[in-house]
C-alpha cells in the first residue's frame, strides 16, 4: 500500500526510477544539424526578366539580341498575363500576348519555357497552388493551341509563395495573380 | 521504423505511486464554461531532498525551473490562474512536499495547490515528483514521479502539468507536445521558408531546413517521429518525408517511379501506414492516398476542380476536404475510399483547410468571407458552425491533441507579418506563441508518450 512517509516514498520513486532509468536512458537522442545561418540570398530567382533597363548612350540605336529574353519580351509585349480574382480565364489582352508569345517561340523551336503560375495572398495556401497550377496550364493549353509543342511547355505553380509585389490591396493582388513565361535554353 | 525510439529515450512512463483517487471530487474546473473564473492554483518551487548539482543545474534550480513551467503551462490553456510566486507566505521544504501547510494557501486564496520534489538518481538521471491538492478540503488529488535525463526536466514539467490539468479539467492534457510549423523571413517576394520544431511553450526551438528550399504545411506522422511537407526542392514542387532521429529527407514516391506532376497538402492518415494528399494533373488537383508500404496510389475524388486539403477522421473511416467542384470552395466528407462524396458547408462564404478533431465530432476550417479569413468549427455533419477568431488573415487550424484548443497562423494586413496563435474552442484565451521569426502553417504533435 502507499507509504504515507515521504521518505519512503522518494525512496520508492528512486528505486523505479533507477530501475527504469538504466534501460530507458541508454539511447541518447540524435542530435540533428544546428540550425544554418540564415539565407542572405532570393531561394528563387526573379520571375521575370525584363530587358536591360539601362538606358543605351545617346544618339545610339539599341536592339534586342535576337532570341534571348528581352527580345522575346520585346516582341510578345510581356512575359507575363494576369487573371481575375480566383480566376483561370485568359481574357483579350492575356491572350494577345500569348499569341505573340507562341508566334516568337515558333521563330526558336530549340528553346522551351516553363510557365510559372502566381496567385495573390487571398486564399489558402493548398487552393492557391492548386489555382497557381490551373493558370500556368491555361497559358500551357493556349500556346500549344496555337502550335507550339506541348513538351516544350513545363508547368510550375507557386501559389501565393512567390508575389511580384508586396502589399494588401486590389492593385497588388491584381499584379501578383498571373503566369509568368520564362524561357529555358535561351542566349541572353 | 524509427516508430518510439524517442518514447524510449524519454522515460515520462514511470509511473510510480499510483493516483489517489478520493471519494468525491469537489475540484473541478468546468471547461465548457469558458473562461470567466480562471481557478486560482499556486505552484511553488518544487523542494529538494538534497540539494546536489545535475547536468542542467542544480536541483534547486530545477525546482523553481519546474514549477515556472507548469504554472506557465496551467495558466495558457486559460483555465487556471497561478498565483505569483511572490505572494507566497510559505515556502515548500521536502517535508511539506506531502504536508503542505493548507491554511496558508487558504489564506492566498488558491483553489488548488501543486508541490513536488526533484531528486537526482545514482545514474544521473532526474525524478520529478508532481502532487496535485484541494486547498479548501485539504485532499490529495493526484500524485506521479516522472524519470527523465537532467536536460529533460522541462517534459517532466510538462507531464506534471498534464496531469493537474487532466485531474481538474477531466480532459486529457496537451502540454507534453510539439509544434512543427514554418519559420519565415526575408522579403515577401522572396520569402525564405524554414521548417522548425519546437515544444508546445516554444521551447527547444530547432531549425530543421535550412532555407534553400521554399517549404510548406509540415504535418507529423501520429508516431511523432517523422514529418511530412512540401518542398520545391530541385524547383519540383512535391511531397516530402523528413525523420526526425536522422536527419534523412526524402521524396514521396510511388511504386510506379515518379508522380507526374505537383503534390502537395500532405497528411498522414490515422496509425500513420499511408497518407492522404493532392496532386495536380494538367490544371485538374484531386485527392489520393497512398500506402507507405507498397507505394500504390489509389485516386480517391476524380470532379473536376480542385480538390484539396484532405483530412481523415481520428478513425481513419472518412476524410474531409475542400473542393470547388459547385462554383466555390467548399467542405465535403468522404468515406476512406473515396465513396460518399458529400457537401457539408453551406453557409455564405468560402471554407478551406478543414482539419478533423482529433475527438472525432468536430472539423476546424478556415472561413473566407467579408474581407476576412477566420477560424471555425462545426460538426461533422456541417451543422453547428462558430466563427472561433476574427482577423485579417487567420489561416491553417490545427488541433491540441486533447481536441480543446487550436493553433493557426494570422498574418497582419499591413506589413504581412505572420506570427502562430492559439484560441480555445470557446473562442476565447487568443493567445501568441513566440517564435524566433514570422511563423506559419503550425502542426500540433500527438501527445507524447
Amino acid at each position: 500500500m502507499l507509504n504515507r512517509s515521504m521518505t519512503s516514498k522518494v525512496l520508492q520513486v528512486s528505486l523505479v526510477a533507477a530501475l527504469i532509468g538504466v534501460g530507458a536512458c541508454s539511447t541518447k537522442k540524435k542530435d540533428l544539424p544546428p540550425p544554418p545561418p540564415p539565407a542572405s540570398e532570393p531561394v528563387v530567382p526573379p520571375t521575370t526578366g525584363g530587358p536591360a533597363q539601362v538606358p543605351p548612350p545617346a544618339g545610339v540605336q539599341s536592339t534586342s539580341i535576337p532570341g534571348s529574353t528581352a527580345d522575346f519580351v520585346a516582341q510578345a509585349g510581356s512575359d507575363t498575363v494576369y487573371f481575375g480574382y480566383d480566376s483561370y480565364e485568359l481574357d483579350d489582352p492575356s491572350r494577345t500576348i500569348l499569341g505573340k508569345q507562341a508566334e516568337w517561340l515558333a521563330r526558336y523551336p530549340n528553346i522551351t519555357v516553363t510557365i510559372e503560375g502566381h496567385t495573390d495572398d487571398r486564399g489558402t495556401r493548398e487552393y492557391n497552388l492548386a489555382l497557381g497550377d490551373r493558370r500556368a496550364n491555361a497559358a500551357k493549353n493556349f500556346l500549344a493551341a496555337q502550335g507550339v509543342d506541348a513538351s516544350r511547355i513545363t508547368t510550375i505553380s507557386y501559389g501565393k509563395e512567390r508575389p511580384a509585389v508586396d502589399g494588401s490591396g486590389e492593385d497588388a493582388w491584381a499584379k501578383n495573380r498571373r503566369a509568368v513565361t520564362i524561357l529555358v535554353g535561351a542566349k541572353g | 521504423m524509427k516508430l518510439g525510439r524517442q518514447m524510449r529515450n524519454f522515460v515520462a512512463a514511470a509511473l510510480l505511486a499510483l493516483v489517489a483517487v478520493p471519494a468525491a471530487a469537489v475540484l473541478r474546473v468546468d471547461i465548457n464554461s469558458g473562461i470567466a473564473a480562471p481557478m486560482p492554483i499556486a505552484v511553488p518551487a518544487f523542494a529538494t531532498p538534497a540539494p546536489a548539482p545535475t547536468a542542467a543545474g542544480s536541483t534547486g534550480d530545477l525546482g523553481r525551473q519546474v514549477a515556472a513551467v507548469i504554472a506557465a503551462d496551467l495558466g495558457s490553456s486559460g483555465l487556471f490562474k497561478p498565483l505569483d510566486p511572490a505572494a507566497f507566505t510559505t515556502n515548500v521544504g521536502y517535508a511539506d512536499v506531502t504536508k503542505p501547510n493548507f491554511g496558508a494557501w487558504r489564506t492566498l486564496a488558491a483553489q488548488a495547490l501543486v508541490t513536488g520534489a526533484v531528486s537526482v538518481n545514482p545514474d544521473g538521471n532526474i525524478t520529478v515528483a508532481c502532487y496535485a491538492y484541494d486547498v479548501f478540503t485539504s485532499e490529495e488529488l493526484a500524485r506521479q514521479g516522472f524519470v527523465t535525463t537532467a536536460a529533460g526536466w522541462r517534459r517532466a514539467a510538462h507531464k506534471c502539468a498534464d496531469l493537474v490539468y487532466s485531474r481538474l479539467t477531466g480532459e486529457t492534457g496537451y502540454f507534453d507536445t510539439r509544434i512543427v510549423y514554418v519559420s519565415e523571413t526575408g522579403a515577401r517576394t522572396r520569402r525564405i521558408k524554414r521548417l522548425a520544431l519546437m515544444d508546445q511553450d516554444g521551447a527547444n526551438h530547432r531549425f530543421l531546413t535550412n532555407g534553400q528550399n521554399l517549404v510548406l504545411t509540415p504535418r507529423f506522422a501520429p508516431d511523432d517521429q517523422t514529418i511530412t511537407y512540401m518542398s520545391y526542392a530541385d524547383n519540383r514542387p512535391r511531397i516530402w518525408l523528413y525523420t526526425l532521429g536522422s536527419g534523412v529527407q526524402t521524396a514521396l514516391r510511388p511504386a510506379s517511379g515518379d508522380f507526374p506532376s505537383m503534390t502537395f497538402a500532405p497528411r498522414f492518415m490515422p496509425g500513420g501506414g499511408s497518407m492522404v494528399f493532392s496532386m495536380s494533373v494538367g490544371g485538374n488537383t484531386d485527392v489520393y492516398r497512398i500506402d507507405l508500404a507498397s507505394r500504390k496510389v489509389t485516386r480517391l475524388t476524380s470532379a473536376p476542380g480542385i480538390d484539396t486539403a484532405p483530412s481523415p477522421s481520428p478513425d481513419g473511416s472518412k476524410i474531409v476536404f475542400e473542393s470547388d467542384r459547385g462554383g466555390t470552395q467548399q467542405l465535403y466528407v468522404m468515406n476512406a475510399d473515396g465513396s460518399g462524396q458529400q457537401r457539408i458547408s453551406f453557409g455564405e462564404g468560402r471554407y478551406g483547410t478543414p482539419v478533423w478533431s482529433p475527438r472525432g465530432d468536430t472539423i476546424a476550417f478556415t472561413k473566407i468571407g467579408g474581407g476576412q479569413f477566420r477560424i471555425g468549427i462545426m460538426k461533422t455533419d456541417g451543422s453547428g458552425e462558430r466563427l472561433l477568431t476574427s482577423s485579417w488573415q487567420d489561416e491553417g487550424p490545427t488541433w491540441a491533441p486533447n481536441g480543446r484548443v487550436i493553433m493557426f497562423f494570422r498574418t497582419a494586413q499591413s506589413g504581412g507579418a505572420t506570427a502562430l496563435w492559439t484560441v480555445d474552442l470557446s473562442g476565447q484565451n487568443e493567445r501568441k506563441l513566440k517564435t524566433p521569426l514570422d511563423a506559419s502553417d503550425p502542426a500540433w504533435s500527438p501527445l507524447l508518450p
